[in-house]
């Protein structure tokens, strides 16, 4: 065995562990003495920011998570919804940024399999993944090795593990050149009579490790997650995870034959905080203890100690207690998958985390004080102030055949084609709606009904508002669940913010929550999982606030699903939604078009009218399912021309708009709660007389080939011109 | 084109086949002549009649397509395969067809296909092509075929070194084989590939050996079926995407037609293989 010399606890050690003197304290109270070195890091860990949520648990109570088909809200490693004929859908989203940034194709690959083990712990099969990216500028010297390296480790996981990757967004800002964001989401469906939870119960039952060995990685990798980048950030390269997708493959096979029996009592995986975590949050939740036999770990290198093995964030590994006896079936599958598979020990009923190392105890703690006294800050908050409402008479107006292509190959508009067409979209056999439109839809398998799903945040917008920016990123993903025919049911949320200390920072936070709250009432939408990512900050400048909403929503008949994609030459382009009074005024502020084609990145954003919001939503998803319109998008970055040419983009086909002198606010204002649609011709009068005001006629579609365009007010740009503005951008950044 | 040459410079080697003696196969003369080589498989069966085709789907730790193979060959044949796994040397007797799926097989740590060439199961399925048995390899499952030695060449790294995953067009270049008689001569069709090592390579008599054996079952090409490099979406060379064993019975190809096969993913132009081998081995 190894012998330890435990280092003497000092203030400097306790600093460097990232307690406070105060919670320090609060160790010493409820251990009665000093705790040694393996202690204090579990006491570290388990109080980091990433762990314990202690900045925000008092916002995100106030977040709506119930409604009647939510069968598993927060506080699970994933959240589950029913979709019907006894399924579930079980997903969440979870952030790698700060290892994204220091190592690029790790930080995002590890990423990718920790959602993908929350997922499927629950006994999901994953069945999609999605990605929210935010960059700095195109032109900072970083970015492009950060681009690069993200995509790769994306889809060098995703591609791996065979889930096919659908979807997501990618923003760039110069404010994220320090601290990029790496949001990663993913989609299981599960039986719904064979969930898996990570309460423990029954003691005696043997605790059992499954998956890789562990070796010294991402020893502290969720304190790293709780601090501010600064000039040194370099050198904690060696706290990123390194990740193994072809295990993470053979954990995912091995789990769910391992679940269609029935000997597991609770399984978790171990995310951040590792075996410490893990255990740890098993045993709290079903009020037991345990006592864990360290040596037993399966490890990768000599010479390891407790401390190192209890802090390790080694990747594909899991934690699960069994039903007595049972140790040999399970054993077995995992043998058969090539995993490591050992009894480490076993659940209690002392309350205690017991851990021993060739006989000899190293750590005793008391499981519930220590999960009850973590701290839980209400942290002073400044809110926002508000911003001047831009008068669309002072904004530039440019000739739209000039802002048009301006904005098609426009960072946050252009084609994302390089990035996807590097993740295996399809494996699986079941994606029906590609990426490139408003949401992605797969198919439940051996089934005509589909699961819709989509990432959404507008950043500018929340900067601008928080609550407004709030209410928007979830009004958003509604807006695209609902463009695709989907009935939206639930989201994840994943909370990018700045240093919660500061109480600027702070406000946009709890802001951003009231939005999330609002919104997520009004649209009966509730979130079942999430993720909260503090201290995006490198040298004291945070990132844009970025609450990041995945949302999933069903499709009970393919057949009426919509795509955006033109189909047919003659038929009427609709816009619904609009409100008659800001129809020809159009909200600039915020939007693309100042900040794009202007230059100005100013102005209150584009407000949410949740209940208009709301009508005009059932309404078209209404006109969908009945299968009256022909394709469908939702109206959002750009405005409304710039949703018309990616439709006729999709379709390879053009359009000729009747909208007299449009104004640059009317053409590119982004006023929420919009969707342009087509009919066929022959149906639009009756449906301009059912929608009254909520409708207007644009245009009809028409044109391919060569010369096909968008033409207006006997002008045009030529669909050409725009397919190599939109689809050239990013490839030439890339190079 | 490639720009390769054996001696003789062709003007164009991908619509003219090199006849260079040194480029000529050992038993030399054109095997197209050889009934051996050019018997139509195809024959119409009475359906009725046709005994169900068995099928074997090889499952390697790290296959990922092993499934969306499965369906398609159920789809078709009305029979679910036999999923045989890895370890397993002996593979089931009266086998009509055996897939080697898509996917990472152990990871393609070492070399994509690698590992996979020496497992258990593929000592069956080497007895098995031996015995004349239909051997299908889909993307890693050619990459393995290609390890193995049952056909010839490598995948290596793709040419801009990314992996990619998008529809791409190919030419049918021959429909003398089980696997493509129900496509029509020069055909163009839609079909996806997803890979990061799919530059197929061989040294040059292989390749004047495999054009002279009409054994090219599909290259690259751009919708109008014309090949050129902006359609070569990895570099392979002579713009192959899939080859033919000297027996036509085992064909390895990059594309995946099991993920167009199904009007509901956006397109059936990978049914045709499916059904040229339902009919050809009923």
């Amino acid at each position: 065995m190894t012998e330890i010399t435990p280092p003497k606890i000092t203030p400097q050690i306790i600093a460097e562990h990232g307690l406070t003197a105060e919670e320090y304290q609060r160790v010493l109270e409820i251990l009665g003495r000093d705790p040694n070195i393996t202690e204090l890091g579990i006491f570290s860990v388990m109080w980091s920011e990433h762990c314990s949520y202690k900045s925000s648990k008092k916002w995100l109570k106030t977040l709506p998570t119930s409604a009647p088909w939510v069968i598993q809200g927060p506080g699970e490693n994933a959240g589950v919804i029913d979709i019907g004929d006894g399924l579930t859908a079980v997903f969440k989203m979870e952030s790698h940024n700060h290892p994204s940034f220091i190592e690029p194709y790790q930080g995002a690959a590890t990423g990718v399999g920790g959602i993908l083990r929350d997922v499927f712990t629950m006994g999901a099969r994953p069945v999609a993944n999605l990605n929210a990216l935010r960059f700095g500028a195109p032109d900072h010297p970083r970015t492009r090795h950060l681009i690069s390296g993200v995509v790769a480790g994306i889809g060098g996981y995703g591609n791996c593990v065979g889930v096919p990757t659908v979807g997501g967004e990618v923003n760039f800002h110069p404010d994220y050149n320090g601290n990029i964001l790496v949001n990663a989401m993913t989609v299981g469906i599960a039986p719904a009579d064979r969930i898996f939870y990570s309460k423990a119960s029954g003691v005696g039952n043997p605790v059992v490790y499954v998956g890789s060995k562990t070796g010294r990685d991402g020893i502290h990798g969720a304190t790293m997650a709780s601090a501010e980048f600064n000039a040194d950030s370099e050198e904690k390269r060696p706290t990123v995870q390194v990740g193994d997708s072809f295990t993470e493959k053979l954990l995912i096979e091995a789990c769910l034959e391992l679940m269609a029996t029935d000997v597991i009592v609770a399984i978790q995986d171990m995310g951040a905080a590792g075996l410490t975590s893990s255990s740890f949050e098993m045993a709290s939740k079903g009020g037991l203890g345990v006592e864990l036999t360290l040596d037993r770990v399966p490890m990768r290198e000599e010479g390891m100690t407790p401390y190192e093995l209890m802090l390790s964030e080694s990747q594909e590994r899991m934690l699960m207690v069994l039903e007595p006896g049972k140790e040999p079936v399970a054993e077995a599958i995992f043998r058969k998958w090539g995993l490591d598979f050992a009894v480490i020990g076993h659940l209690t009923d002392t309350g205690r985390m017991v851990l021993t190392w060739y006989g000899e105890t190293v750590a005793d703690l008391p499981i519930d004080p220590l999960a009850e006294a973590a701290p839980e800050y209400d942290r002073p908050w400044e809110p926002t102030p508000p911003q001047a409402v831009v008068a669309a008479a002072d904004v530039p107006e440019v000739p739209w055949t000039e802002a048009l292509p301006a904005l098609m190959g426009s960072p946050d508009v252009a084609s994302r084609r390089w990035i996807w067409e590097q993740y295996d979209h399809m494996v699986m056999g079941d994606t029906v709606q590609r990426p490139g439109g408003d949401a992605a839809v797969v198919r439940i398998h051996g089934s005509e009904r589909g699961l819709a799903m989509t990432t959404d945040c507008t950043p500018r917008y929340v900067r601008a508002d928080p609550v407004m920016g709030g209410r928007q990123a979830v009004a958003e993903a509604w807006r695209n669940l609902t463009a695709a025919g989907a009935r939206p049911l639930a989201v994840t949320d994943n909370m990018n913010f700045g240093n919660p200390e500061k109480p600027l920072i702070m406000g946009q936070f709890v802001g951003a929550c009231q939005g999330l709250a609002e919104a997520c009432r009004a649209l009966d939408f509730p979130v079942v999982s999430g993720n909260v990512s503090l201290y995006n900050e490198t040298e004291g400048r945070a990132i844009p606030p970025t609450p990041t909403i995945g949302g999933v929503g069903v499709i009970d008949d393919l057949d009426r699903m919509a795509t955006v994609a033109f189909k047919a030459p003659g038929e009427a382009i609709v816009v619904i939604g609009e409100r008659p009074d800001t129809r020809e005024s159009g909200w600039l502020g915020q939007s693309l078009y100042l900040r794009e084609v202007c230059g100005r990145e100013e102005g209150a954003p584009p407000p949410v009218d949740l209940e208009h919001e709301r009508r005009v939503g059932d309404l078209v998803r209404g006109l969908i399912q009945t299968g009256r319109v022909t394709a469908c998008h939702d109206v959002s970055d750009g405005g409304l021309l710039v949703a018309v040419a990616e439709m006729a983009l999709a379709g390879d086909m053009g359009a000729t708009l009747t909208l007299a002198a449009p104004s640059a606010a009317a053409l590119f204002g982004e006023d929420q709660g919009r969707y342009v649609v087509t009919v066929p011709a022959d149906a639009v009068t009756g449906l301009l007389a059912e929608l009254g005001a909520l409708a207007r006629h644009i245009g009809e579609t028409g044109g391919t080939g060569p010369d096909a365009a968008i033409t207006m007010g006997g002008a045009e740009v030529t669909l050409a011109d725009l397919r190599a503005a939109h689809e050239g951008w990013l490839p030439g950044v890339m190079g | 084109m490639s720009k390769i040459s054996c001696g003789v410079i062709h003007r164009d080697m991908l619509t003219r086949p090199c006849s260079s003696r040194a480029c000529q196969p050992s038993q030399g003369g054109d095997r197209r002549a050889d009934p051996r080589y050019t018997r139509r498989h195809s024959v119409s069966p009475d359906p009725s009649r046709a005994p169900p085709v068995k099928s074997a789907v090889i499952v390697f730790p790290g296959s990922n397509c092993d499934r969306d193979v499965a369906v398609s060959l159920e789809q078709t044949t009305g029979r679910p395969p036999v999923m045989h796994w890895h370890g397993d040397p002996d593979l089931p007797a009266d086998l009509d067809l055996i897939v080697v799926p898509g996917g990472f097989s152990y990871g393609d740590y070492l070399r994509c296909g690698a590992m996979a060439a020496h497992a258990a199961a593929m000592t069956g399925v080497r007895k098995a092509a031996e015995r004349g048995v239909a051997v299908l390899g889909i993307c890693n499952g050619f990459q393995v075929l290609c390890e193995a030695g049952l056909l010839p060449g490598a995948l290596i790294r793709n040419r801009d070194l990314r992996f990619v995953c998008k529809d791409v067009h190919l030419r049918v270049e021959t429909t003398d084989t089980i696997f493509t008689g129900h496509y029509a001569p020069g055909q163009v069709i839609r079909i996806p590939i997803a890979h990061h090592d799919g530059n197929y390579v061989a040294d040059l008599p292989t390749q004047c050996m495999l054009e002279d054996e009409d054994r090219i079952a599909f290259r690259y090409c751009d919708p109008g079926g014309k090949t050129t490099d902006a359609a070569n979406p990895n570099g392979s060379l002579d713009h192959i995407a899939g080859i033919l064993s000297e027996e036509r019975t085992v064909l390895g190809l990059m594309p995946h037609p099991e993920r167009l096969a199904d009007p509901r993913l956006g397109g059936t132009d990978g049914r045709p293989l499916f059904a040229s081998l339902l009919e050809a081995l009923s």
